[in-house]
């Protein structure tokens, strides 16, 4: 019997080796070939479609847009076909982070991105990008009247299209004060005024972006030199601070559905049409106005687009009826242009505020950091 | 000549070139998808305003009271997690691996769902459990929930890894010595827990740096009070765009694994054996002396399925009522016509978000496996004379640093390496940025530790002896890998792809920073729906985590159900 010593192994290792290379590749492209089938396809040929965009050279575009976004961008599939149909332009929809996360990494990547629209800055991210000469100049030429007081102040107006508006505002339980008959709270002194002690919860400024809104609004409110002292009697007040505004509404508020012990919460203008109690058909829950915070959301056409028409036909189909009209239900926001109809409950329900809290949004941007830093002071002290 | 040389049969098998290729292949993937985009982040986190190097501002940016404060609870945090799931893991796995009885193969699928779900859904469902039924303890926002919590995700590693482990363990050396009259504590201390040291090693490493790079969950249970490194880079990247302080956390975070890789190299230097597998001896029933141990896995199992079922609750009562609107909405049968079975708010079905998230994990676990076990097969056996103790030569130098580097993406924040793809992939000659691959690919970094954790230890003990007496009865080093090597390692391959199949289907981070189309996964899915207004909004994502969970542990009894087959066919 001999022992079988130096076989030479080479063949069948760099079989092994070559498999795993192949399994690599294969791994890659069982998705990348899916990349292939966008959410919506094109239909160039189709020229008696009606022109969606309301952009007048849009029959002749064609190619593919690619919009950046953050994740909370939800837009039904017909509504991008329509799109689509008119201008004969495909749109490749990359979504990822929040709102903060999406300026950050353009402003990141320095420009330097594969992209040619980007929707979802907000007003309180606004300068970042436009400071860092992200963005190309394009105003609509159909943009709705109403949308004018959505711009922002100076030549960013250029810059970005105004798309939506919410406001951030606090939210009751009104059926927790009528069985207890209790006069609700309206105003920021009454969050602070002892008989509504350990009533009142809020996302934090830090981790969630309607709690910085809330803070923005109480900046608003007392002004640069007055709001921490605020906050120091909220928190003497007993207000409970959560990370994220899931868990300030679903945990802690008493209307969230779970059996949380706050009847006040930081919350949106369009929360209460969630709360409907079916027998009643009456909200249970209402907005305090008064406390209302102005975010508005924006659209732009970015520097470096490879397709820059096409890129603007999108921006301009944002503005459009066709787009507008499915913001409510699909991203909780409001038109900018309110001559489109609102849903039913909304038309009851939800309304924006007459005179919400704003900041200019270069003072927030040269001011985020340090306000963020004394209000953890504060809040954690 | 024969001589206990481990690295011999890898030599044999693998020759220079081969054995190049072999490394170059885990090292190219670790360089081009970790090292790339961490160090373009650090780099821009260090640069001055001038250009140059600024390690004064690193300095002055970890010289911070907060910094300190921060990394202790980030390492006490830790430390305490990974020892709670060591002291309920055990147990569990010994009775899931080690006995037999009805419903084990479905408790061991049950007991990894855990593991996938979304940590902003399980904070929920923790704060929900503290601030309700559990608030007499007083523990909602308190670190304790945040130590639970831990315990509560990283028990399923510790099950799993250990298990796989001990399911193949030769039980004679226990039966020699307790008939010998050792009492079942000394046998304990004596016999089983060195046979395990090793994998009890690999996998408190694991489940240290999981717990040390936890994310949703401090912040969630954390709110504003505990705070670790890794929620402090993401509030420095994200929120205050303050690179220098994230790139100087980043590298506090490598320190932290170099230290803890240090430690167990030590450990494991002194624990490593060659041991007697024993393959397919039945697991003994359930007896009274199993009473201990069955108490210590029933109260782990109430830990896990306590938030499972709230979760579960959750999905199914709305208001005080019982209602299946949740699941009705979720899996769109209420839906119109027009509006298709897509869910409200989110724009995509949840079935799309169900078949998108099985295919990234497909691919998330073929390449977290084929490196996983080329990396494993390397540090067992290609480091030339790999024997304890032994001197190390070039090549046992290259893999030890594989072994370690591999551990790296596990304890380096998911937040830097997001960032870091976004702005490296997108230049020639990686021009990958929004194409889904990076998805599988973030995912299988991520997996590929827990992979190589799982295999090493298994590997490591397949007994010397047995190799060599195949090999001088005549059987080519391929056949000694066919038929010693791989049904013994067997189990350990089956648990290590179960579980980048789970790393996969629930990882969350980087999932949401590069997933690059409109489909979102389920766990995506999951967390969008949490974002939006509404009662029936939360519902619907309860289902959609009770759906995952349940995905999830049919993957793993489907796992066990191939395992037992192929074992029997072998």
């Amino acid at each position: 019997m001999s022992i079988r010593t130096r076989r030479r192994p080479y063949p069948r290792l760099l079989a092994v080796a070559g498999i795993g290379v192949a399994t690599l590749s294969l791994a890659a492209c069982s998705l990348g070939i899916d990349d292939e089938t966008p959410s919506s396809s094109p239909s160039a040929s189709d020229a008696a479609a009606p022109d969606a965009s309301g952009s007048d050279d849009a029959q002749a575009l064609g190619g593919t847009v690619v919009l950046r976004t953050h994740d909370s961008f939800a837009v039904p599939e017909e509504t991008l076909a329509a799109f689509t149909e008119a201008t004969g332009v495909t749109v490749d929809v990359q979504s990822s982070g929040d709102a903060g996360q999406l300026v950050n990494t353009l402003v990141l990547a320095d420009g330097d991105v594969d992209a040619d629209v980007v929707f979802g800055i907000d007003s309180t991210f606004a300068s970042r990008a436009v400071d860092a000469g992200l963005l190309a100049a394009h105003t609509p030429a159909d943009q709705p009247a109403s949308a004018e007081q959505y711009e922002l102040p100076g030549e960013a107006a250029d810059a970005l299209t105004p798309i939506d508006v919410g406001d951030v505002c606090v939210n009751i339980d009104d059926t927790w004060f009528a069985d207890r008959g209790v006069r609700p709270p309206e105003t920021f002194e009454d969050l602070a005024d002892p008989s509504y002690a350990d009533l009142f919860v809020t996302p934090g400024a830090a981790t969630s972006s309607p709690g910085l809104a809330f803070l923005l609004a109480t900046v608003a409110e007392f002004g640069e030199d007055g709001w921490s002292d605020y906050w120091q009697r909220l928190m003497d007040n007993g207000t409970t601070l959560t990370s994220g505004w899931s868990d300030a509404y679903y945990v802690d508020f008493t209307a969230g559905g779970g059996d949380g012990d706050r009847p006040i919460v930081t919350s949106y203008a369009s929360s209460p049409p969630f709360t409907i109690d079916e027998e009643t058909g009456e909200s249970t829950t209402s907005a305090l106005l008064d406390t209302c915070y102005r975010q508005v959301e924006f659209a732009g056409v970015l520097e470096g687009s490879q397709n820059p028409e096409a890129a603007r036909a999108l921006v301009d189909f944002m503005v459009s009826p066709t787009f507008q009209q499915i913001l409510p239900e699909n991203m909780y926001v409001f038109p900018v242009d309110d001559s489109v109809a609102l849903p039913p409950e909304w038309q009851q329900f939800a309304e924006l505020a007459d005179e919400p809290l704003e900041l200019d949004p270069q003072t927030v941007a040269e001011n985020r950091e340090t306000w963020l830093r004394e209000w953890e002071d504060v809040v954690g002290g | 000549m024969i001589r206990a040389d481990t690295g011999g049969a890898a030599r044999r098998v693998l020759g220079g070139a081969g054995w190049s290729l072999a490394v170059l292949l885990p090292v190219a993937f670790l360089a081009v998808f970790f090292g790339l985009p961490f160090a373009a982040m650090v780099r821009l986190g260090l640069l001055g305003d001038a250009g140059g190097l600024d390690l004064g501002g690193v300095v002055d940016a970890l010289a911070r009271p907060r910094v300190a404060e921060v990394l202790w609870f980030t390492l006490w945090s830790a430390t305490l997690g990974t020892v709670g799931s060591l002291l309920l893991g055990v147990p569990l796995a010994h009775l899931l691996f080690r006995r037999s009885f009805r419903g084990r193969t479905l408790l061991r699928g049950v007991v990894v769902a855990p593991f996938v779900l979304p940590t902003v859904v399980v904070g929920i469902a923790f704060r929900r459990l503290f601030s309700g039924p559990l608030a007499w303890t007083g523990l909602d926002g308190s670190a304790v929930a945040i130590v639970l919590a831990l315990v509560f995700f990283n028990v399923a590693v510790v099950v799993r890894t250990v298990g796989s482990f001990w399911e193949g363990l030769d039980d004679r050396p226990a039966q020699a010595a307790a008939s010998l009259g050792a009492s079942p504590w000394r046998v304990m201390r004596t016999v089983t827990v060195p046979a395990l040291a090793p994998v009890l090693l690999s996998s408190a490493a694991v489940v240290f740096l999981f717990c040390a790079t936890a994310f949703g969950i401090v912040l969630t249970l954390g709110g504003l009070r505990y705070a670790n490194v890794e929620t402090q880079i993401y509030l420095a990247t994200t929120q205050y765009l303050d690179l220098r302080s994230a790139a100087a956390l980043s590298l506090l975070q490598v320190a932290v694994v170099v230290g803890l890789l240090a430690l167990t190299g030590v450990g494991r230097a002194r624990t490593q054996q060659g041991l007697a597998r024993g393959g397919g001896q039945p697991a003994p029933r359930l007896s009274r002396a199993d009473a201990p141990t069955l108490a210590v896995a029933g109260a782990v199992l109430v830990l896990v399925l306590a938030p499972v079922s709230a979760l579960v609750l959750g999905s199914v009562r709305s208001g005080g009522r019982w209602s299946l609107a949740g699941w009705r909405r979720l899996l769109g049968l209420d839906a119109d016509e027009a509006d298709g079975v897509v869910v409200p708010g989110v724009g995509s079905s949840a079935y799309d978000a169900v078949a998108l998230s099985l295919r990234i994990a497909v691919d998330a676990t073929l390449l977290a496996m084929v490196l996983g076990v080329l990396t494993a097969w390397l540090v067992t056996r290609g480091g030339g004379g790999g024997a304890p103790g032994a001197r190390r030569g070039v090549r046992g130098r290259v893999v030890a640093a594989l072994d370690a580097v591999v551990m790296l993406p596990l304890g380096v924040s998911a937040v830097t390496i997001g960032f870091g793809f976004l702005i490296t992939m997108g230049r020639p000659p990686l021009d990958l940025r929004g194409s889904v691959v990076l998805v599988p690919i973030a995912q299988a970094l991520v997996a590929l530790p827990l992979v190589v954790r799982t295999l090493v230890p298994v590997l490591r003990s397949v007994e010397i002896r047995q190799r060599e007496a195949a090999a001088s009865l005549g059987a080519s080093p391929l056949r000694v890998l066919l038929t010693v090597d791989l049904p013994l390692a067997w189990r350990g391959l089956l648990a290590s792809a179960g579980f980048a199949f789970a790393v996969s289907l629930g990882e969350f981070g980087a999932t949401s920073f590069l997933a690059s189309s409109s489909r979102p996964t389920l766990p995506v899915l999951v967390y969008r729906l949490l974002g939006s207004p509404g009662t029936g909004n939360l519902q619907t994502a309860l289902a959609g985590a009770v759906l995952l969970a349940a995905l999830c542990a049919g993957t793993m009894l489907l796992v066990e159900r191939w395992q037992v087959r192929a074992v029997g066919a072998l």
